[in-house]
């Protein structure tokens, strides 16, 4: 990530016009501001088949491309799009295309400190990953399922070994996928492989993977665990230890196994989005303590509150003492903060951002197409018609704030003391 | 493989089954028969078996019983005594030959409408019973062979047609440039976070009817609706895996498709002309999760047509000429109460609309619901055959003057294509958004 | 034949209703558990509303699709059930036993209304004993116990009738009555003549399905 220490906490206000470009593109796409909330940009068109980005007011380079999507900041501020020329793909990035062209480029993934920018991608009907405009030496039939290593060094992928005709599902049930880490497939075969997850350092891969039409587990680095599950979802690896951790269904009802092991005592009714911690030592998950009621639970024990319709977006703060998510009953959504609702409901909410010292907690959200912020149950006085997620300063101080205020792109620090206000 | 002869007409060859029957021992059936009951039922299988009191009422809401002249192996309860009353009171000690034939019955005489539940004066679901059934034959084994490569197609891809992570970006894209070409501004937005609507279909769209995708588009634009399509898996609503009993696939691609939604921060799905996904979607998958009722709500393109209409947000030019009638999809009409909000869009749209009988929660199934199309060419003619009644009532409805069938659910659309065809009946099958896209007002 | 009247009139009647009574609650009471351990999901849709209104469509005769279309069975299943509770319970003979063994006093058919109700129900056994057989979708779903269970039903009523009319040896009858109708009682929780107990709750999850989830008629 780009140093957010050396960003502009002082200016209180900047503002980049962008109806303007309404006048000078056949049409603009929905804009997307950079983290550090000095650039805003959007995909236009400039003629039939003629596109090119936007940023601040300046067209993106010298190309224009036949066709631009998914445009996206990447977490240290890149200017990232799949791009299309001469009917050749690929990822563009502030502007300049990767110099390897794809049949079809998807499903871009990036690093939490923005090194590491991956897709699939497709050429001549194989399928591969591409790290950083790098795709791997192996080609394979068919890929599902992409993850990028926590470092941004390392890609994997679900793949496919053994072809196998539509129709063959005897063939298929015998096994015919397989992970593959950086290009290189385990020996091992399976029936199904989804969710894969890239140890911290890099060097393990874990799966959920499906033995035969019944029988399902974990399977690190090719290897599966002893124990078979009626199923499982996606496993997540211990940010310290390496250990593996996954929901896992026996008898109807869900748990947490790690490593195989049972690791919490009670279970439930459904659980998944299991997290770490960022020390480690804690885990959370959302879960269904009874049929039709979902919350968080922390270590196998869940909140009080329950709700009703959805539980989503969950988050440790950054010391692991809290956690926040978002609940929704009937349409609304609400924040909640270690079980505690807040009062405000919103016709949408976005995940809940914790300053450093874990002690504020805000979040965007919106009711009646109106955006804004709530900081700790409290609402920021203004509006917009667009926003994104907030950001603290790193002292915790000031939040940087971003939004489209009437046809303009809104640069703003507000500090914190005068949120609610 | 010989020619099945007309005598028996069950002997069909599907290698699903056959192989898999092959593969059974009496032991086996009996484990998985008494681990299916004892573990995956409870109450409502138990009640069921005990309460029914074999009076047969059930018969006459069933189209195959109809169908077949009334020949009581095809009605609700004589399905249900061919299978798991066997299963249940021999203790699941039945012969492999007894699988194979209670696949047969369970994947290709029942279509799991519900309507025999609107004709029990108990409310018996027999539809329920036979999905247990297919159960079963699921960790047999036995499964046919369409249906289940079907499944495993949803298992690898998250679709039901093993449309490729890249095909389906692509093919969206595809379809938006075509539509540019007619509406210089139109957009298929792409993963945009944030929009109101997520707009789902089933992997067939993509697959075979890209102009379906076209028309939902234009009605998109025109409406201005603030609405997108993933780029990643979940776009698919389709779920074969509920209609195999492979439940824990169907929790799988249900899953996918609600986080989906959830990622992309929209307030509602909408979904294409689709009755199963409906009810995957509505019913099933959600409860299979965990959720009494699903996360977010689902609008059934009946549903949002109507209110797209009766808001004004789009204007019909002229109306369609042709008098049409309208054919209910049990899923959505049986299982969600949409008849009344497409009887409103049809007459919006249309200058005639000609009820057949029975309508609504009453009509008839169109045969190839519950999975059963999807068992694929070697059973296309047990679901024609055992759907006389429909061609009756259809040709009826024709005499009255009906030209064209809206028939707003994709299996009804092909099942009915092939009884239109098959007793020639000559109706044109349409869905309700062909119409909306011949008769919108669209921009010049 | 005194003592056998004695007999199945006191201590067999007692044990007879406790069956009923005790194994209906039993029943029920199982299947409410059974809910809770294996499907607790079912309560989450229940309604009363909808409950009630399936429940009411289909105790009504002719109110739903499929009594219309069965008129003639519709008018027999209907005058058999109602005749079936009425004459055992306002029987005029029943009602001083009820007085005698409970304390508990209420109205009374006249016995030649009794009598005509009776007949009814024996002619409905009948018919409901012909459609069985005839009827090639009944008769393929037609087990051994479900003669048994008409024959239980019929029984109380044809020895009632024939002690009323005093034809055989009334006191023989007589006793044969009761014990008929002791059977009868004690069968009703353990046999498929539990559709009396269940149906209402049956009838009332698929009425809340429909009316709740599915926004339809289930009638
Ligand atoms: S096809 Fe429909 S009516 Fe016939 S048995 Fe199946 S659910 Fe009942
Ligand atoms: S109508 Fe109901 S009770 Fe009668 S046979 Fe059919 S399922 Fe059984
Ligand atoms: S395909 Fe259509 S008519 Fe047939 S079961 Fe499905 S919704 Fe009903």
């Amino acid at each position: 990530m780009a140093d957010p220490q050396s960003w502009d906490w002082e200016t209180r206000e900047k503002k980049i016009p962008l109806d303007a470009w309404k006048t000078e593109y056949r049409w603009v796409e929905e804009p997307y501001a950079s983290p550090d909330g000095e650039k805003v940009a959007a995909v236009v068109n400039v003629d039939e088949g003629e596109f090119t980005v936007c940023v601040n007011g300046e067209a993106w380079g010298e190309t224009v491309f036949d066709k631009i999507w998914h445009l996206r900041f990447s977490p240290d501020g890149r200017l990232t799009a799949l791009v299309n020329e001469m009917g050749e793909w690929t990822m563009a990035i502030d502007g300049e295309a990767w110099e390897n062209k794809f049949g079809y480029i998807w499903e871009p993934h990036y690093s939490a400190d923005g090194s590491g920018i991956a897709a699939a991608v497709q050429q001549d009907m194989q399928y591969a990953m591409v790290l950083n405009g790098e795709p791997w030496e192996t080609m394979f039939a068919n890929m599902t399922y992409f993850a990028l290593s926590p470092d941004g060094r390392h890609t994997a992928g679900a793949v496919q070994v053994v072809d196998v005709d539509s129709g063959e599902i005897h063939k298929f049930q015998e096994g015919t996928f397989t992970a593959a880490l950086d290009g290189n497939a385990w020996d091992t075969r399976f029936v199904n492989v989804w969710n894969l997850a890239i140890s911290p350092d890099g060097v393990h891969l874990a799966a959920e993977v499906r033995l035969n039409l019944y029988d399902y587990t974990i399977a690190v680095d090719g290897v599966p665990w002893d124990a078979r599950y009626q199923t499982v979802w996606a496993p997540v690896f211990h940010p310290l230890t390496g250990g593996v951790v996954a929901p896992v269904r026996e008898k109807g009802a869900w748990t947490l196994a790690q490593d195989g092991k049972p690791l919490w005592k009670r279970t439930f009714v459904q659980l998944w989005q299991q997290m770490f911690s960022p020390d480690g030592q804690r885990i959370a998950a959302i879960v269904a303590p009874k049929y039709g009621r979902w919350t968080v639970a922390v270590d196998g024990e869940p909140w009080p509150a329950t709700f009703g319709k959805l539980v989503t977006d969950a988050v440790f703060s950054p010391d692991g003492r809290k956690v926040a998510a978002l609940a929704k009953d009937g349409e609304t959504f609400r924040v909640v903060v270690d079980g505690q609702p807040w009062s405000d409901a919103w016709d949408m909410a976005w995940k809940p951002v914790f300053g450093p010292d874990g002690k504020d907690v805000v979040a965007k959200v919106e009711k009646d197409h109106r955006y804004t912020y709530s900081l700790n149950n409290r609402v920021w006085r203004g509006t917009a018609d667009a926003a994104w997620d907030p950001v603290f300063s790193p002292d915790g101080t000031r939040l940087l704030l971003r939004t489209v205020e009437s046809g303009q792109y809104v640069r703003r620090v507000v500090p914190v003391s005068e949120m609610a206000g | 493989m010989a020619e099945p002869s007309k005598q028996e007409k069950t002997a069909v060859v599907d290698d699903g089954i056959d192989v898999g029957v092959s593969r059974l021992t009496e032991e086996k059936i009996q484990s998985v028969i008494n681990s299916v009951i004892d573990n995956e039922t409870g109450v409502r299988l138990k009640t069921y078996v005990e309460t029914c009191i074999h009076c047969g009422l059930c018969s006459e809401a069933c189209h195959y019983y109809l169908s077949h002249d009334k020949d009581p192996h095809y009605s609700p309860v004589g399905k249900v005594k061919q299978t798991i009353w066997e299963m249940i009171r021999k203790k699941g000690r039945v012969s492999p030959e007894f699988i194979r034939q209670a696949a047969i019955i369970a994947h290709t005489q029942c279509n799991l409408c519900k309507r025999c539940a609107q004709y029990c004066p108990f409310g018996i679901d027999i539809a329920y019973m036979m999905s247990i059934v297919r159960r079963i034959i699921h960790r047999l084994g036995v499964t046919p062979l369409y249906i289940q490569d079907t499944a495993h197609s949803h298992s690898v891809t998250m679709n039901q047609m093993w449309v490729k992570g890249d095909e389906w970006p692509d093919t969206l894209q595809w379809q938006e440039e075509e539509a540019q070409a007619e509406i210089p501004d139109l957009r298929i937005p792409l993963e945009k976070e944030g929009a109101d609507i997520m707009y789902s279909v089933i992997a067939p769209e993509p697959k075979f009817q890209a102009q379906l995708l076209y028309q939902a588009a234009v009605i998109m634009h025109v409406a201005g609706v603030d609405w997108t399509m993933p780029a990643s898996v979940g776009w698919d609503n389709s779920d074969m895996a509920m209609y195999t009993g492979d439940n824990e696939i169907m929790g799988r691609i249900k899953r996918a498709h609600f986080e989906t939604a959830e990622r992309l921060k929209v307030k509602k799905i909408v979904m294409g002309e689709c009755g199963h996904a409906f009810r995957s979607v509505y019913d099933m998958g959600n409860r299979w999760l965990g959720w009494s009722m699903p996360p977010f709500t689902i609008v059934h393109a009946i549903e949002f047509y109507y209110d797209l209409i009766k808001a004004g947000r789009i204007q019909i030019a002229r109306k369609f000429k042709p008098p049409v009638t309208l054919h209910d999809p049990c899923n959505v009409v049986r299982g969600a109460g949409l008849g009344e909000k497409a009887r409103y869009v049809a007459h919006a749209l249309c200058e005639t609309v000609i009820e057949m009988y029975p309508n609504r929660e009453h009509n008839y199934c169109c045969c190839a619901g519950g999975g059963v199309i999807n068992t694929g060419p070697p059973f296309k003619m047990a679901r024609v055959e055992g759907n006389r009644v429909k061609a009756e009532q259809l040709f009826e409805t024709k005499t009255k003057g009906a030209e064209v069938l809206i028939a707003p659910c994709h299996n009804c659309h092909s099942g009915l294509e092939d009884i239109v065809h098959h007793y020639e009946i000559g109706l044109e099958i349409k869905f309700f958004s062909d119409i909306i896209y011949e008769v919108m007002e669209k921009p010049a | 034949m005194h003592s056998f009247y004695n007999f199945v009139s006191g201590p067999l009647a007692w044990i007879a209703f406790l069956l009923f009574i005790g194994g209906s609650i039993f029943r029920i009471g199982r299947m409410l558990v059974l809910v809770a351990q294996k499907e607790p999901f079912i309560f989450t849709y229940m309604s009363w509303r909808y409950s009630f209104r399936s429940i009411l469509h289909w105790i009504v005769p002719f109110a739903t699709v499929n009594w219309r279309r069965q008129p003639v069975l519709t008018v027999v299943t209907f005058a058999f059930h109602l005749c079936l509770l009425a004459v055992p319970v306002f029987l005029l003979a029943h009602a001083v036993l009820w007085e005698d063994s409970f304390g508990i006093r209420w109205w009374s058919l006249p016995d030649t209304l009794a009598d005509t109700l009776t007949v009814i129900v024996i002619l409905g056994a009948v018919f409901f004993l012909v459609r069985r057989i005839t009827r090639p979708e009944v008769r393929f779903v037609t087990s051994a116990s479900d003669y048994v269970i008409l024959a239980i039903v019929s029984a109380p009523f044809i020895t009632g009738f024939l002690a009323y009319h005093q034809w055989f040896a009334y006191p023989l009858m007589m006793g044969l009555h009761v014990l008929a109708g002791d059977i009868m009682l004690a069968a009703i929780p353990f046999t498929r003549l539990s559709h009396m107990i269940f149906s209402p709750f049956t009838r009332a999850y698929m009425g809340s399905e429909f009316g709740k989830v599915r926004h339809a008629r289930d009638w």
